[in-house]
């Protein structure tokens, strides 16, 4: 191959007008690093899922905890596997579905984000957020009909209307908002039995994460993919506050303390009656 | 009477585009960038809040220009992606602005030997270290020349008047004030020996690469603490570690009510906390 005179050269569609979107930008110079851009072999297999996302909202924001657990099988793939990231300073993403995926996605939705404030120089709005990660999930639907699908909470500040809100996703690419509160993953039927008894309309910030760890609690008390805090490795759900001073993850310490109460709470009284 | 192709050599040709495109720099208003005791400093002379003439490439990278606007912004998006895809196909960290600054030379180079005209802009590519000794500072012109700079850099309509009275006043180690207050002194000086102009906040662009931030380092710098760091009866040198505790966009410090801390976006938790004593 000889090096042409425009060797090094930016190509055009790097100088091309228009889009700030990274992922536009991605399909149409790089598609080979869009998860959507490639061609799977037919056939199925296995690979690591992610399981119980919860979402809570509270008097001026809202959480998000997500268990630790990732499954492939019966086997527990890993333990202390994140899946609540920081999408920009006033979001969140959690993640269910295939993790390898997921997490790529996540990585994808945050340069979006980024992408799009250095190249506007401005925030997008909550919803301009929850649309485009719509569109990636979209996106995704082939994959999902192989049986790689991804199913992201997102919980966000939202600027113009000060307080936290709640979207949720279908494989389709759906994008509904959640009052409230939500949970999404293989342990969310029971995580939502629990929210709905827990939750109520103007909690604090600590009760709101407390009730989003024992929602966590009671998913894993009867899902087997999802993982309760584990004391012996102190491994302990994550957990992120969204307010008005952006997102912020609980220490290890403070989280413990949380898991103490809730455990101490249920000492004699498993299912948490009150 | 139909017309002749005639022949031009090629060193008239490269003459008379270097020529148009100088012309056209020298036309606009001056950059300067220099380098301070916490990071780099970046002064244009701009009253546009809009049309910016330095912006943030990556977490540790910016850019500045001057000359004809919708060529440099063309670059500055083209810097955007270019670092943005980068840092997503490997890693953040191998986001360089000497990489930037190589592709810039070369697009500027092809453009301005192939193209019917070249780009008339003159920019600069900044990286701020860990510590001064490993900022960088990279100018590129309208030809594709880099120069690797150290300590400041002027371009612009009186980008050599300033160059030469920064040789003899800037010094390493700076302050963001001295250095700020320098640069706004020389930006206000009539390269054609006229009175000097004072520069008012509002005829200021003014933005930093803070080396001590986490992460996203790079931040413009308005309102009252601007005008703060350009009196000299004020206490102020330095800008605040935190950002502004309003909520919304925080590209901007303008010291008026400075945050508890800060909490630049982080793509996970810090790494510290997960390294506890957990086996």
């Amino acid at each position: 191959m000889s090096l042409g005179p425009d060797a090094g050269r930016l190509p055009a569609a790097y100088l091309a007008a228009g889009s700030s979107s990274f992922t536009e930008f991605l399909g149409a110079h790089a598609p080979q690093l869009l998860p959507s851009g490639r061609r799977l072999p037919a056939g199925s297999f296995e690979a690591p899922h992610g399981t119980t996302i919860v979402s809570a909202t509270f008097d001026g924001g809202v959480v998000m905890a997500g268990d630790r657990r990732a499954t492939m099988g019966n086997i527990i793939a890993n333990r202390d596997m994140e899946k609540v990231f920081a999408a920009d300073e006033y979001s969140a993403v959690g993640i269910a579905g295939t993790a390898g995926i997921a997490i790529e996605l996540v990585k994808l939705f945050q340069v979006e984000l980024e992408h799009y404030e250095k190249i506007e120089g401005a925030l997008l709005s909550l919803e301009g957020k929850a649309n485009r990660l719509a569109s990636m999930i979209r996106a995704n639907l082939g994959m999902a009909m192989q049986g790689l699908s991804v199913v992201p909470l997102f919980a966000g500040y939202d600027l113009e209307r000060p307080g936290g809100r709640i979207f949720s996703y279908d494989v389709t690419g759906g994008c509904y908002e959640e009052k409230d509160h939500h949970s999404v993953g293989s342990g969310s039927l029971f995580a939502r039995g629990s929210l709905r008894k827990l939750w109520r309309p103007g909690l604090g910030t600590d009760e709101a994460v407390s009730v989003a760890v024992e929602a966590i609690y009671d998913a894993a008390d009867d899902d087997s993919a999802t993982g309760g805090p584990d004391l012996t490795r102190r491994i302990w759900p994550t957990v992120a506050v969204i307010d008005d001073a952006g997102v912020r993850f609980l220490p290890d310490d403070e989280l413990r303390g949380v898991v103490e109460q809730v455990l101490a709470q249920r000492d004699g009284n498993p299912g948490g009656a009150r | 009477m139909t017309s002749m192709p005639f022949y031009v050599s090629p060193e008239q040709l490269m003459k008379d585009r270097a020529d148009y495109a100088r012309k056209g720099i020298a036309r606009g208003r001056s950059v300067v960038v220099l380098g301070y005791d916490r990071g780099i400093l970046f002064v244009a002379e701009n009253p546009s809040r809009a049309l910016h003439k330095v912006s943030e490439i990556y977490d540790r990278i910016a850019f500045a220009a001057v000359g004809k606007y919708n060529e440099f912004e063309n670059l500055r998006v083209a810097g955007v992606r270019y670092a943005d895809l980068r840092g997503y196909s490997y890693d953040r960290i191998d986001v360089t602005a000497r990489g930037l600054a190589n592709a810039y030379a070369q697009t500027l180079g092809t453009v301005f030997t192939q193209e019917s005209k070249p780009y008339e802009v003159e920019i600069v590519v900044a990286e701020v270290g860990e510590s001064a000794d490993d900022d960088q500072i990279y100018r590129l012109t309208y030809d594709g020349s880099v120069a690797d700079e150290h300590g400041f850099v002027a371009m612009g309509g009186a980008g050599d008047v300033i160059e030469n009275a920064l040789k003899d006043r800037w010094t390493p180690g700076m302050s963001l004030g001295a250095a700020l207050t320098l640069a706004v002194e020389l930006l206000g000086k009539d390269p054609a020996g006229g009175h000097d102009r004072s520069l008012e906040p509002a005829q200021l662009e003014v933005a930093v690469l803070d080396r001590e931030r986490p992460r996203r380092t790079f931040r413009r710098i308005g309102g009252t603490l601007l005008r703060d760091l350009l009196n000299h009866t004020s206490r102020v040198t330095d800008a605040p570690s935190v950002d502004d505790a309003t909520p919304g966009h925080h590209d901007i410090l303008t010291g008026e009510a400075p945050r508890d801390e800060s909490t630049n976006p982080q793509t996970q938790r810090p790494a510290a906390e997960d390294d506890g004593d957990r086996s």
